[in-house]
């Protein structure tokens, strides 16, 4: 089944001046000079609610990279979010306070489940992959729960935010978003120099044909074991992001319909392009709050529209900017 | 001793409910090759409907037949109006679009029962407890979702085996293809298909429903064992789904009643009584693990795929 959704191979982002190129760069310019609205306003709602847009955009960014690029549809990247936030918060209840070691800490205990998750669920693929990284997932979330000394089931509150030895310090909301932001267009740009790489080829070359990549005599288990770990690893630093910018964790952060939630804003957005994961964050948190704010039901109209793009827009946003163009 | 053949009881009444839910799922996925998420919410459904059905009738057994008939029916509707939509898709998009169908209905049912949730209170002689053994007593109501749960199981078997719609439905999941260009109503074949999964996962809810609180979304976590369980078992497997739910309602329900003292018997009381819990919920996805290991296809491939 891997090979059957197919994006088309996107190349370094083309300068040509399009609709898309401009949506986007329009999109990151008002993300850029978000805070600035906030001082002038004072309305710092907007700079909390796209705090975690940015945050959790690097989620989708890293959940792109394995599941447009690499066709691997994993049903349980909420976990590195809560691997990496537990990471931070853990740390933080034993007094590590510095982020110079609770990050790296997140960073590579994520990267760490990712390679043994990867190492048993790789071995299998289509449906069976979706449903063993949602079980592993669902693992971890009931191993969170039994911590009884970290909270258990009701989470546990971060007192103090993680600390940089005064170079950085994310108590100020606007430094954390430019953090935040800085971030977001690392990882992006990380997956871009990744996708266009050889390693990235390879990669690509296996979503569409894998027994082919193994013919010509790439150990194509491997390649994908590395990517699934990049992966991990990336999302364990939303994690440990979203840690810092709630101040409180708990399974909830985890429970499979987060990962849920990520698979959505990849789709909507648009698979396998690099600028989709970011769109379709947007789109997502943005419809979210819309919809909460004119019902006390929005899941019942969310629900059809994931229905409705699932059956009808197969691109997802970021297609939809494309589309004349193909035309 | 006494408190191990209770617990393996309960460990069967667990496995047994998983059948019933991985059942319907091994068998959409078979023969439609559809990845469903909202499984659970039938699953949700059938114990609202019986809940509701109850105070209105006031009859338990009433409350059942009408509960998994609207169970039934509320799976051939969502098949023909949206579930239909996706066969011949990607996986990805069946997850996408039975996830929108999820948050949809748990919404619904929130619209109309409520936020809070309800019970389904049961008759009198239901909640005693029965000598089963000298010595052992056992809730008359778990020993009736066993028995139940087994028959409706043999049921399944005698009709997937031996009639000739179950048959059709073989034949559907061994070849699509061949079944629709032999003639017969493939369509109508898959909305039978969705609405006996349905049926199913209705049942297994209104038998959990009065042991448990019903609330909005407890199908959710119950759906997830039932992938494990078809993931060991194999998928479009059913006795796989019957072996491996037996095996994972046992292990979890095990693990979860005695892994904590033979803990503290390894460990200090302090690291147990941490480490306990946390490992306990762990044994079955271990066993999942170790099975994808050795088996990757699961313990009982089907044999088609």
């Amino acid at each position: 089944m891997t090979a059957s959704f197919d994006p088309p191979l996107e190349h370094a982002p083309a300068s040509r001046l399009n609709g898309r190129t401009a949506f986007i760069v329009a999109m990151l310019a008002i993300l850029a000079l978000l805070p600035v609205y906030t001082t002038l306003t004072g309305d710092s709602f907007v700079m909390t609610l796209f705090s975690r847009v940015l945050i959790l955009a690097i989620g989708a960014v890293s959940l792109n990279l394995i599941m447009g690029y690499g066709g691997m549809v994993s049903f349980g990247h909420a976990a590195y979010l809560g691997i990496g936030g537990y990471a931070v918060g853990i740390l933080a209840k034993e007094g590590i306070g510095s982020g110079f070691v609770q990050w790296p800490v997140a960073i590579a205990v994520s990267a760490l489940y990712a390679l043994v998750v990867g190492a048993l669920s790789l071995r299998t693929r289509g449906v069976y992959f979706i449903m063993i990284t949602l079980a592993f997932a669902q693992m971890i979330y009931y191993v969170v729960i039994g911590l009884e000394r970290y909270g258990g089931d009701d989470g546990l509150t971060i007192y103090q935010r993680s600390r940089f030895g005064g170079f950085i310090d994310l108590n100020n909301k606007t430094v954390f978003y430019y953090l935040c932001f800085v971030l977001l267009m690392a990882s992006i740009y990380l997956v871009s120099r990744l996708v266009n790489s050889r390693f990235g080829l390879v990669i690509r070359g296996t979503r569409s044909n894998e027994r082919r990549m193994r013919a010509i005599g790439f150990p194509t288990f491997r390649y994908k074991l590395v990517c699934f770990v990049i992966a991990g690893a990336l999302c364990g630093l939303a994690g440990a992001l979203l840690a810092n910018h709630t101040s409180f964790i708990s399974p909830a952060l985890m429970h499979w319909t987060r990962s849920g939630d990520l698979i959505v804003m990849v789709v909507l957005g648009g698979l396998g392009s690099l600028f989709g994961p970011l769109i379709g964050t947007v789109a997502f948190l943005l419809l979210e709050e819309a919809l909460s704010r004119v019902t006390e039901y929005p899941d019942m109209i969310l629900g059809p529209v994931l229905l409705l793009v699932a059956i009808y827009l197969h691109g997802g946003i970021e297609g939809l900017l494309q589309w004349r163009r193909h035309d | 001793m006494l408190y191990f053949i209770e617990q393996c009881l309960n460990g069967v009444q667990l496995g047994m409910l998983l059948f019933l839910l991985a059942a319907g799922l091994t068998l959409v996925f078979g023969i439609m090759d559809l990845v469903n998420l909202a499984h659970g919410s039938l699953y949700m459904l059938g114990a609202y409907f019986a809940a509701t059905f109850a105070i209105l009738t006031g009859s338990f057994v009433a409350a059942l037949v009408l509960a998994v008939s609207a169970s039934l029916l509320a799976g051939m509707v969502l098949e023909i109006v949206a579930v239909r939509r996706l066969y011949g898709r990607n996986h990805l998009d069946h997850v996408l679009g039975t996830f929108g169908l999820l948050l949809f209905f748990n919404e619904l049912v929130r619209l109309i029962w409520g936020p809070a949730g309800m019970t389904l209170p049961l008759p009198q002689q239901m909640l005693s407890g029965v000598e089963i053994i000298p010595g052992i007593y056992y809730p008359v109501y778990r020993l009736v979702i066993i028995f139940a749960t087994v028959a409706v199981a043999a049921l399944l078997y005698l009709v997937v085996m031996r009639t000739r719609i179950g048959m059709l439905i073989r034949a559907g999941a061994a070849n699509r293809e061949m079944v629709a260009a032999l003639g017969v109503n493939i369509n109508l074949l898959y909305t039978l298909v969705f609405g006996l999964g349905a049926a199913l996962a209705g049942f297994a809810g209104v038998m959990q429903a009065p042991i448990l609180t019903v609330q909005i979304g407890m199908g959710e976590n119950i759906l997830i064992l039932a992938f494990v369980v078809i993931i060991i078992g194999g998928i479009g497997s059913i006795r796989g789904a019957f072996v491996a739910s037996l095996i994972v309602g046992l292990i979890d329900t095990l693990g979860r009643a005695f892994l904590p003292d033979m803990l503290h018997l390894a460990l200090s009381t302090n690291a147990a009584a941490t480490l306990g819990p946390a490992l306990s919920s762990m044994s079955i996805y271990v066993l999942m693990a170790a099975v994808l290991i050795f088996r990757p296809e699961g313990l009982f491939p089907a044999a088609s795929r």
